[in-house]
């Protein structure tokens, strides 16, 4: 579900639908409410070969949105310790298989391959930009945190966040929309 | 020979290593006051000013600035008048990293092999270049380095034919190619001369110098000023939403190098640009 704020945020809810989705433009600013699951590096290595296979993931992916991140050790009594987005290119290679089973929304930073964009309009999905570095600040909206898939992998097991508010801003549309073509654009001067 | 027991390495690099990841140096806040000045993208101000916040919560709840607390960079002056007692150098220094990691609640990013990709657990080991030096003191410069921008450092074999302009071209297509996925406003770090593994180790070390002075040297100064000024012409900006804020810094370290040699190696750091010094 996304509705607009009066302050012109849009504020995001997973599940999301296609007419969600076909709503977001490169440049908007986003606050995301309720479950992302965390998975990077590792964790997509393992649900790579099970799409594969055909097997089920350990996480329903539909409508859903995967936040790239490996968060650091909580202190007694957080919830979290700093989670900001990790680079979301190197997981390019398994991004179409998951949007294809349905994967609405990726959060990450950093530039998609145009396989990744294509597959983006294709399954009418989003890639959002969390401000990378701000692991301190952004670990104020995750308000649960729970271990639901390879444990073993450390800071890169899947993790079900319950979040509130958390700030993003659409990179990628599925119009074929690229803040950072535009932001480039925008501000290049020629004599650089 | 003056006597310094490994337990006192252990103690300071565990103390270094929570630092760096709870404190920014101030030169890093200057930078974002001083951008948020100049900067005219209004996204990018935006990120400037969160990057700001960060620091500050970073620093009052003693939580890392960013969760990729990095892998242990540590340049060691060993004053050739300092006898170690109770343990080996190396050996010191990833204790002081295991403890300093583990205690401080600092994530685990590091693989036993680049091949089985099993976590060590504790960030252990550090990577480690030690300097025998004059003296009988002990100097540790410390980095935490993040891992999205080191992806995105970059080696070249320029000609000596390529010439001064060859080397600024190439920082600036570094500077270009790592784009929003090394986390902007950067600083750049560029070792130029020596052999191939001298410039690498050369990028390295220059990130160490404050950021905003200059190289001592007024001929490799001017380049720097130059080439960070180009670099933020390129229209980046913070987060690489598109703005005038792209780099912080660009700080260049020579050696001399072999008559057909030309090697430019550029470390790109981002804003979490986590270091600390002690010298015991």
């Amino acid at each position: 579900m996304i509705k607009a704020a009066a302050d012109g945020i849009k504020e995001v809810t997973p599940p999301l639908s296609d007419a969600d989705v076909a709503s977001l433009k490169a440049g908007d600013r986003v606050r995301i409410s309720g479950v992302l699951y965390t998975a990077r590096d590792a964790a997509h290595a393992r649900l790579f070969p099970l799409i594969e296979q055909g097997k089920p993931l350990p996480i329903e992916v539909r409508g859903q949105i995967i936040y790239y991140t490996g968060p650091s050790p909580a202190r007694p009594g957080a919830v979290v310790g700093s989670i900001g987005p990790t680079t979301g290119g190197r997981m390019d290679k398994f991004t179409p298989a998951l949007l294809e089973l349905g994967l609405k929304a990726t959060i990450g930073k950093g530039a998609r391959s145009q396989a990744v964009k294509d597959a983006l309009r294709r399954h009418t999905a989003v890639y959002f930009g969390a401000i990378g570095g701000a692991g301190a600040v952004l670990s104020q909206f995750v308000k649960a945190l729970e271990v639901v898939a390879y444990e073993d992998l450390g800071t890169e097991a899947i993790r079900r966040l319950e979040v509130e508010g958390f700030p993003a801003i659409v990179v990628n549309d599925c119009h074929g929309g690229d803040l950072y073509e535009d932001g480039v654009r925008a501000f290049a001067r020629e004599d650089a | 020979m003056r006597e310094v027991d490994a337990s006192a390495i252990v103690d300071a690099i565990k103390k270094l290593c929570m630092e760096a990841n709870y404190d920014l140096e101030p030169d890093m806040l200057r930078a974002f006051d001083r951008a948020l000045t100049t900067e005219r993208s209004a996204a990018g101000r935006q990120v400037l000013q969160t990057l700001k916040d960060n620091a500050r919560m970073a620093q009052t709840k003693r939580m890392p600035y960013c969760q990729d607390t990095g892998v242990v960079v540590c340049f060691v002056e060993l004053g050739q008048e300092v006898h170690l007692t109770g343990g080996g150098l190396d050996e010191a220094i990833n204790e002081g990293v295991r403890q300093g990691y583990t205690e401080g609640y600092l994530r685990a990013s590091i693989v036993r092999s680049p091949f089985d990709r099993v976590n060590t657990g504790d960030n252990t080991p550090a990577v480690i270049h030690v300097d025998v030096v004059p003296g009988a003191t002990l100097r540790f410069s410390l980095m935490a380095k993040g891992g999205g921008c080191e992806n995105r450092s970059k080696y070249k074999m320029l000609t000596p034919a390529d010439g001064l302009e060859g080397v600024k071209g190439w920082i600036l297509e570094c500077v270009r190619t790592a784009g929003p996925d090394a986390c902007p406003p950067l600083i750049v770090g560029v070792g130029v001369g020596g052999t191939f593994e001298k410039a690498a180790i050369l990028s390295k070390k220059a990130l160490f110098r404050e950021l905003g002075s200059p190289n001592p040297d007024p001929a490799i100064g001017a380049i720097e000023r130059e080439v960070l000024e180009r670099a933020n012409r390129l229209g980046i900006g913070p987060q690489g939403y598109g703005g005038d804020t792209t780099a912080f810094g660009v700080h260049i370290l020579a050696a001399p190098c072999h008559i057909t040699s030309l090697p430019v190696a550029v470390t790109i750091e981002c804003h979490a640009h986590r270091h600390k010094e002690v010298t015991l």
